[in-house]
């Protein structure tokens, strides 16, 4: 996405800050959706029409949506949701995007030109729209999502973990395993994989909060997880009518939800590449 | 003397890419084929509907081999194809029309939303980008650029909902959504206009940071280049070294991508299109796969990635005549 190298960079204290405050969300975060749960006083399903649509208060930061349910653990519980389908789906996409990296630049030849033509036919497809075809023809659902965000996104790591592919066969250390007598598979396990996996969970890191989108997008549409199911789109796609009703928070906490974490993502994998390439220091990435 | 245009190599540029953009189409019909024949999607039960559940099972037979669902996948995704080429799309189940027909009524009021939209990203993001250029890290370009990357994380349904809180329900400004009032029976200029405002003005902002932060880098790129420090060295003021010189230079690469945003623009509009109930061709393919209108989806599927293509190719020409070092291959 916007890949900048501007400048002037900002100073290294500016910079640690940034990382720092980027981790203590993510820690954050992570925490919330893994205790929270568990620890709830309250049942985030449980319906209570005398309290409905509440806007912010001490007794509830982020407000009741229209049955009565507390925002703000409607929220937790809804983030935990996404992020576990953006989880699965950013690691199934990048099994997927190595696997077929690593195997067409290996191979090269014809493997190779016939996995990056499929790979620009599917480029040219835009994401949202053969996730929602696929979704539509396998009815919504977890799987569905699941499986429709890690087909179209296990491209880009796919093109990235082949050129890295590339550029390592060539170097003497893969020559000398050849020559020792090493076979195909093991070169590529041994001496290639461990070569491009940081490249890899560089991508898989930036891929976590796209797939969340996804998720959120498709789930908005109608089109993903059930709507029993608390993810962040459902959350949002249920405050419709709240909304058009004149109450705002049912819509923009959801929201919020998602952004936050995004934006802690990219500020720890903008560090993380910062680290692999220290030639090109970048600001966030998206 | 006004430089004449490459027409020969840009032709041929145009000829390969259509040779190419075949076997691609051709593909993805196919695909989208085979996902439907692997899904549990059944078309006969689509089409019979709540009907079905009564039908005996010889009526469905019949109505099976009507269809031609009977037929195997090849033959099927073939007769589709050739009817296809001769303008015959099918019919569409959810819009109760040719699929030819929607494409056609809705196609319009897409191409003008997403106009209106990026005209609005490249307006908005090139005075933003000259102004966060002109003093990078300054207090104005680290404001900007902090909102442009909070808004490139921001999912722009999302942006629309609070948009038609803010506008249409507590300031009352504009309409929520739609193409007209809903009273209104003839479609008029001023109608549609303020009806345009809310779904361009949240597309367009939702591309913004794109073109804000080209502009951005394109322009303090050739602030630091040699026509710069030689408008600088004859004494011409700033505003013109900034707007005559290296805005000039720094717009370019971003206007010659427009094109390769295709597919951003498409996935905003599905999500805008129906967020703001906008009668375009991006909330059809919304309504056509909540109702799993297979005949509807696949052309719009197969539309979109022409689009696509058609932007990836514009980009490319525009890119070779803006910079002639750029040959006019691939």
């Amino acid at each position: 996405m916007a890949e900048t190298a501007l400048a002037p960079l900002p100073g290294r204290t500016t910079r640690r800050i940034r990382v720092a405050t980027s981790v203590t969300i993510v820690v954050a975060v992570a925490l919330a959706v893994l205790i929270v749960p568990p620890l709830a006083q309250l049942d985030q399903q449980a319906v209570d029409l005398s309290n409905k649509l509440h806007p912010p208060s001490w007794a509830h930061p982020f407000g009741t949506d229209d049955v009565g349910r507390d925002l703000l653990l409607r929220c937790v519980y809804g983030l935990r949701v996404s992020l576990l389908v953006g989880l699965v789906a950013a690691l199934t996409a990048t099994v997927i995007g190595t696997a077929i990296g690593a195997l067409a630049g290996s191979f090269g030849g014809w493997p190779d030109r016939v996995v990056m033509r499929i790979v620009d036919t599917l480029s040219s497809i835009p994401h949202l729209l053969l996730g929602i075809f696929i979704v539509a023809m396998f009815r919504p659902g977890v799987w569905p999502v699941i499986i429709s965000v890690a087909l179209t996104h296990w491209i880009s790591t796919a093109r990235i973990v082949r050129s890295e592919v590339l550029s390592l066969r060539s170097r003497p250390f893969i020559d000398a395993a050849v020559s020792g007598g090493a076979s195909r598979v093991r070169v590529i396990v041994r001496h290639l994989l461990p070569g491009v996996l940081p490249q890899a969970g560089l991508a898989a890191v930036l891929m976590v909060p796209h797939a969340m989108w996804h998720e959120s997008a498709l789930s908005f549409l109608g089109l993903g997880l059930p709507a029993h199911q608390a993810s962040l789109g459902n959350l949002v796609q249920s405050a419709r009518g709240s909304l058009l009703a004149g109450d705002w928070w049912p819509t923009l906490f959801p929201g919020l939800f998602l952004i936050i974490p995004t934006l802690a993502l990219a500020g720890i994998a903008g560090a993380w590449r910062d680290r692999i390439n220290p030639r090109r220091k970048s600001e966030l990435m998206l | 003397m006004k430089p004449r245009l490459p027409w020969g190599p840009m032709a041929r540029m145009t000829g390969r890419r259509a040779l190419f953009a075949v076997p691609v189409l051709l593909t993805v019909t196919f695909g989208v084929f085979a996902v439907a024949a692997a899904s549990p999607f059944d078309p006969v039960k689509a089409y019979a509907g709540t009907a079905g559940l009564t039908a005996s099972q010889e009526n469905l037979d019949q109505l099976r081999a009507n269809l031609g669902v009977d037929q195997p996948l090849v033959t099927r995704w073939w007769n589709w194809l050739t009817s296809a080429l001769q303008g015959d799309l099918g019919d569409s189940s959810v819009m109760r029309q040719p699929v030819s027909d929607v494409i056609v009524e809705r196609m319009g009021w897409s191409v003008l939303l997403a106009a209106s939209a990026f005209l609005i990203a490249i307006l908005l993001g090139t005075a933003l980008g000259v102004l966060a250029a002109r003093r990078p890290g300054g207090w104005l370009d680290r404001a900007v650029s902090s909102a442009a990357y909070t808004l490139e994380a921001a999912p722009s349904f999302w942006l629309g909902l609070l948009a038609i809180w803010l506008f249409a329900l507590k300031l009352d400004l504009l309409p929520a959504g739609g193409l007209t009032d809903a009273a209104s029976e003839t479609i008029t200029f001023g109608q549609v206009a303020s009806h345009l405002v809310l779904p361009a003005a949240v597309l367009g902002i939702s591309q913004l940071p794109w073109f804000f932060l080209y502009v951005r880098q394109g322009v303090t790129d050739a602030l630091a280049e040699d026509p710069v420090r030689g408008a600088r060295a004859r004494g011409l003021s700033e505003r013109t070294v900034l707007l005559g010189h290296a805005l000039r230079s720094g717009m370019l690469p971003m206007l010659t991508l427009i094109g390769s945003r295709v597919p951003e623009l498409i996935t905003g509009a599905l999500l805008i299109e129906t967020v703001f109930s906008w009668p375009g061709i991006a909330a059809a393919t919304v309504e056509a796969a909540t109702s799993v209108d297979f005949s509807l989806l696949a052309a719009l599927t197969v539309l979109a990635t022409a689009a696509v293509l058609l932007g990836n190719l514009l980009s490319d020409l525009l890119y070779g005549l803006a910079d002639p070092r750029v040959a006019f291959d691939g």
